[in-house]
């Protein structure tokens, strides 16, 4: 699936929910369920230092095709990480730096989503156009 | 119900803002201790500065700089009076305590060698010790640290201990702004006078609960911000005594604070102008003097009475929750509670009380070396203030209930 196709998947589970409770425990479970990272990867060097939580993440090629795994401290964060690794891991880097993410605003996560806001979120995403953009230079 | 003096509700309606809905839900503001809300009265004080008499002030012979210069200097007087200050120009108009903080340990570079020491406290705010730390760098200085138990409370006999004549300053805050312990700045004052040391003592989160009286207290330098007490951001004030204020160099050059000026040589102007270079917060100034007003008419006894009834509620409250732990139970502290429930992460619980409508700070508060004491990233904390209701720590404690819930 392309990560357009995946973004509207998961835009139509999110309209299931009737309110911000429900919103958040389905991030709370999608957090809780995925083993993100693998120990070693959790180093200082692939630390997102937001203000508040930590962030890792790390990413890989396989073949063609970008690989991220991430973790957080704070399991809303690693929800919402949960959530972007849907629609960016093991795809093309090209397609990670055309996407875009207004989908995380149309299932109503918008805040965490401000540059303000001390998540390290924006950073986040920030950190996988850059792998992205590193990979695809070693690719060409 | 708590047994207060105060009409809590009729001060409620001083505080529009405490009518406001946030996420759907009705607003339950307890991150007092980052910043107080402000009430009508000194709403009202800053448009009517900029609606009847906004002017330059010092140097008008206009009528409104008149005006404006008397209004600003009746705060002055307003704030001398409050924390009842010998002279009126020992009053130093700063952008709030970090200003103040920045001030004194810049003059002091002039006043340290290689081989002095000077001493904080375990618990400060990072703006009470990077600009010490900075000092440090510039004069050789070493940095000696007054180490805390796990109450939160100074080690006072470490402290009698690490003093000596090589000790040249003492800064403290009078209230740690993450564990809300009181320290005992009394003891800490006449001690580090014995051996001929200055102390500063940050007063920021001490301010809005505490009345000090700097006379008594002996201080050397005193510094608050206004906004921590019903006042405007981006203005506090700065106490100083005589003597060092005449010794301290200027921090800024500017207008205001010069008596001659020739490219040759300037002379500076009295206290307090010598340290209020350039146009200050002049509406913030007068608006800082409305909020002491504002305060003094509710009275300090009462609101401390009052906040610390909110305080033994709250964290008896809080205490029956599983998991939960308070950082910070000195025996004396001001109505901050900072706490952690095992397994979930500070922003986790912060995130969803925000979603109920309720305001508290998540983090290491600006004090990381408080974290790393109990190894932890961050707490939950919550602050109350006068105007804070008996109803609102139910409200607090039943959404960390129910992001307990959520997250475990």
């Amino acid at each position: 699936m392309s990560i357009q196709e995946i973004q509207e998947e998961i835009v139509d589970e999110f309209s299931m929910f009737d309110d911000w409770m429900q919103r958040y425990e389905y991030m709370i479970e999608l957090g809780k369920s995925l083993p993100l990272i693998d120990g070693q990867y959790k180093t200082e060097d692939n630390l997102i230092k937001g203000c508040q939580s930590k962030v890792w993440v790390h990413a890989e090629l396989d073949g063609d095709k970008l690989v991220f795994t991430a973790d957080s401290d704070a399991i809303i964060t690693k929800g919402i990480i949960a959530i972007l690794i849907r629609a960016f891991s093991n795809q093309k880097p090209q397609d990670i730096i055309d996407a875009d993410t207004a989908f995380i605003d149309e299932i109503g996560l918008k805040e965490h989503l401000s540059p303000t806001r001390a998540n390290g979120l924006v950073s986040m995403i920030k950190q996988l156009k850059l792998y992205a953009v590193a990979y695809q230079t070693q690719l060409n | 119900m708590l047994q207060t003096a105060l009409d809590i509700q009729t001060i409620r309606k001083d505080f529009p803002i405490l009518n406001r809905e946030v996420n759907g839900q009705p607003l339950v503001y307890l991150d007092n201790a980052a910043t107080s809300q402000t009430p009508q009265q000194v709403i009202d004080a800053i448009v009517d500065y900029y609606h009847r008499y906004n002017a330059n002030i010092h140097r008008g012979v206009h009528s409104l700089s008149q005006e404006a210069t008397d209004a600003y200097e009746l705060a002055r007087q307003k704030i001398q009076k409050h924390f009842n200050i010998g002279k009126t120009h020992e009053v130093i108009f700063t952008s709030g305590t970090t200003h103040g903080i920045n001030l004194v340990a810049t003059g002091f570079t002039s006043f340290l060698k290689k081989g002095d020491e000077i001493m904080v406290s375990a618990m400060e705010h990072h703006s009470n010790i990077v600009p010490w730390q900075m000092l440090c760098e510039r004069t050789g200085a070493t940095l000696k640290v007054i180490p805390m138990n796990l109450d939160g409370e100074l080690i006072m006999e470490e402290y009698h201990r690490l003093l000596n004549d090589k000790t040249k300053l003492v800064f403290c805050n009078h209230v740690s702004n993450a564990l809300g312990t009181i320290n005992p700045i009394e003891e800490i004052i006449d001690a580090a006078h014995k051996v001929g040391a200055a102390v500063l003592i940050d007063g920021a989160q001490a301010a809005a609960h505490i009345k000090a009286d700097l006379q008594a207290l002996d201080v050397d330098f005193y510094t608050v911000s206004a906004h921590k007490m019903c006042g405007p951001t981006g203005v506090g004030m700065l106490y100083g005594k005589e003597e060092w204020l005449k010794k301290l160099p200027p921090y800024q050059g500017g207008g205001e604070m010069i008596a001659e000026v020739t490219f040759e040589k300037t002379t500076y102007a009295d206290l307090p102008h010598k340290f209020e270079a350039g146009t200050p917060n002049i509406c913030g100034g007068i608006a800082f003097g409305a909020a002491l007003d504002y305060m003094e008419n509710i009275g300090f006894d009462a609101i401390a009475q009052y906040e610390d009834e909110l305080l033994q509620y709250a964290t008896k409250q809080l205490l029956t929750i599983e998991g939960l732990r308070i950082y910070g139970t000195a025996k004396h502290k001001t109505s901050v509670i900072s706490f952690n429930i095992e397994g979930i992460h500070p922003y986790d619980i912060g995130t969803i009380l925000d979603k109920l409508g309720i305001a508290v700070r998540t983090g290491h508060h600006c004090a990381q070396p408080i974290m790393d004491f109990y190894k932890i990233p961050g707490t939950v904390r919550a602050s109350f203030s006068f105007y804070n209701t008996q109803e609102e720590v139910d409200k607090l404690v039943e959404g960390v209930k129910r992001a307990k819930k959520m997250l475990l």
